[in-house]
């Protein structure tokens, strides 16, 4: 027989600490919640709420992106591509010599450098057969690189697609007018997209080379196609050949490789990059999401940016921070 | 039987509801006023942006004022190249930083607290900046392999009242010690310093010198005096619970994600609204600097109550 008091006494306990938590866990509130427990569907930033000008220009300025990649590289680099930057596409074709459940495009072609130029040539005449008019403008990338689209819908909206023109990070040799780096990323209008093709199919232009981005700017330059300067406002490049340390950091004793091929006055340091860049190359699946996560992510709370091509007039309070030392 | 257990029943309802008459009186008293609330709290969060809008302009104005913030990092010559780094970098963005290091450096310049021991070094750098705070509120204690979004950092405290102790940063346990860890940067506000002043004082408590039997590391130590005195660890997060000091680099913080989160790399792994990242390369710390202050996608603005302008002449922000 246990004694009623300390029944009464284990009644008081028991009911204590069970208020306690109940009243604990209202005051604390949630603990911390794992992070990997978040929406799986597209990208959805919090602050795309005031993307008006975004908004704007993703119906206005089509752009199909064509990603240059291998069956071997699917695993390795395309979903990441497909993860990132790919999203940002109007539309994404993912060009190999062989098609997949992926999904990739094969394209009548084999596998290796000496075949790249083949394989842009088969992707185009594609892209031309098929989707000349679901986009308009035609982005060619590699699967290492990373691309703004939103930064370069708002260069290409400055450009009429009905004219020939070209677009990418402009190198010096072998063409007079230049031609843009593969890597870097480049953009035909609607009509250089036609002139390309209407070149193999005249003869105007031929397979002869295999470096791919020098032997298409050769054809550009025949058919009539203008090499547009993509420097920003301040004279940046916005399309880069290599990875954001190699541009950025300018270390005093480097020779500057790349400005033996750059067609403009390379510079190295912060002046290198637009605020609005469009693309890098050379990245590994790491450095495509960091990019990812400094785009569109990891930003400074209220810091008014040096460069606004177009200011806006806010009711805010501005602070001077003052570095006194 | 039945009286057994309506005894039990009974001292339940009235444990129960004695506990609810605890805890009632307690939110009502007005010592636990919800600044104290914050401190048992542990987790620190910024002020929603809901709540931002419904603010008037003065208390806008009143909210600039206070968020100053005082940098102060602790240097070695051994670690030169992250002190430039350091000052040609974030510490632009500190309304105040001053750099103090263990010996004198021709290259740099700092206070030179002459100094080998981690701990005092320490509190010679507090006592120097809380005596030369002048107007400024909030104390950020970083070392050079540090980098911190000082804007974010204001955003974070920018509803909290200085004269109030805070001891923020990213917490960890020791025993029944909750610090904030050295290398994601230490906030503390004026009243934490200035309590901090008056602990220092007590050599039982506060010693000068590290017990030699027993060495604590520096951030611990810190933690315990600042316990002595009331003042407790708290965690900074954002509002979805993530966390804002980062003890890793964001490469390494990205890495650990596409192995655990392959689906959602970067929502997972760090906040939007990040204050520091640690063990950073000069490199890194370059590119990062271009992340966060320049690029952006064209169209993408957010119209935050508050404008905090670029510092003077700086080319990489």
């Amino acid at each position: 027989m246990i004694s009623p008091h300390l029944l009464l006494f284990c009644g008081i306990l028991l009911g204590f600490v069970f208020v306690q938590q109940l009243v604990y866990l209202r005051i604390e509130g949630r603990t911390l919640t794992p992070a990997h427990i978040l929406s799986s569907h597209a990208k959805s930033h919090a602050w795309n709420k005031k993307a008006d000008l975004v908004q704007s220009l993703y119906p206005r300025v089509r752009v199909l992106c064509w990603i240059m990649t291998r069956p071997e590289n699917l695993q390795k680099r395309l979903q990441h591509v497909n993860a990132t930057w790919a999203q940002h596409c109007n539309l994404v074709l993912y060009m190999s010599s062989q098609s997949s459940d992926f999904p990739t495009v094969g394209l009548n072609v084999s596998e290796g450098r000496s075949q790249l130029y083949w394989k842009t040539i088969r992707a185009f005449q594609h892209i031309q057969k098929h989707h000349l008019q679901h986009a308009d403008w035609f982005l060619k990338a590699d699967d290492d690189t990373f691309v703004v689209l939103e930064n370069l819908r708002y260069l290409l909206s400055q450009h009429d697609t009905e004219k020939p023109l070209y677009f990418g990070h402009k190198f010096r040799p072998f063409v007079r007018q230049g031609y843009m780096s593969g890597g870097a990323g480049y953009v035909l209008s609607r009509e250089a997209l036609r002139r390309f093709v209407q070149g193999f199919v005249t003869g105007r232009c031929t397979h002869f080379s295999s470096l791919e981005d020098m032997a298409l700017g050769r054809c550009m330059e025949i058919m009539g196609v203008k090499a547009v300067d993509t420097r920003d406002a301040n004279l940046r490049e916005t399309f880069n050949p290599f990875w954001p340390d190699k541009h950025l950091i300018h270390k005093d004793n480097t020779k500057k490789q790349d400005s033996l091929y750059s067609y403009y006055k390379t510079k190295l340091g912060p002046e290198c990059c637009s605020d609005f860049v469009i693309s890098f190359h050379y990245l590994r699946a790491a450095d495509m999401y960091m990019l990812e996560y400094y785009t569109y992510h990891l930003r400074p709370f209220g810091y008014k940016y040096r460069f606004n091509p177009h200011h806006h007039q806010n009711n805010t309070i501005e602070i001077n921070q003052t570095n006194t030392q | 039987m039945m009286s057994e257990g309506s005894s039990f029943m009974k001292g339940m309802i009235f444990g129960g509801i004695f506990c609810l008459i605890m805890s009632f009186f307690e939110t009502f008293n007005p010592g636990t006023h919800s600044e104290g609330h914050n401190h048992l709290h542990h987790h620190l969060k910024p002020v929603s942006k809901d709540e931002l809008q419904k603010l008037s302009e003065s208390q806008m104005s009143e909210f600039a004022m206070q968020v100053r913030v005082y940098c102060l990092i602790m240097v070695t010559p051994k670690l030169l190249v992250h002190w430039a780094t350091a000052n040609d970098t974030w510490s632009k963005h500190c309304d105040k930083s001053v750099f103090y290091t263990s010996e004198a450096s021709k290259a740099l310049d700092a206070v030179d607290l002459q100094e080998q021991d981690e701990w005092t070094r320490l509190r010679k750098a507090i006592q120097h900046a809380y005596e030369n705070a002048g107007d400024l509120h909030w104390f950020f204690i970083a070392r050079p392999t540090t980098f911190a979004i000082i804007e974010n950092l204001k955003y974070l405290v920018l509803d909290k009242d200085p004269s109030q102790p805070f001891y923020i940063g990213h917490t960890e346990k020791s025993g029944e010690l909750d610090y904030v860890e050295y290398d994601s940067g230490i906030v503390l506000s004026y009243e934490a310093m200035r309590r901090l002043m008056e602990v220092f004082k007590d050599e039982d408590k506060c010693p000068e010198r590290g017990r030699a039997l027993w060495k604590m590391s520096e951030e611990k130590q810190l933690a315990t005096c600042l316990k002595y005195s009331g003042v407790f660890a708290e965690n900074g997060e954002d509002a979805q619970g993530k966390g804002l000091f980062n003890k890793k680099s964001v490469s390494s913080l990205i890495s650990d994600s596409i192995s655990q989160n392959p689906g959602d790399v970067v929502e997972a792994c760090c906040s939007d609204m990040a204050i520091t990242f640690a063990g950073m390369s000069p490199s890194q710390i370059q590119v990062l600097m271009y992340g966060v202050y320049r690029l952006r996608p064209y169209g993408h603005d957010f119209h935050d109550s508050l404008t905090f302008l670029p510092p003077k002449d700086s080319d990489n922000d």
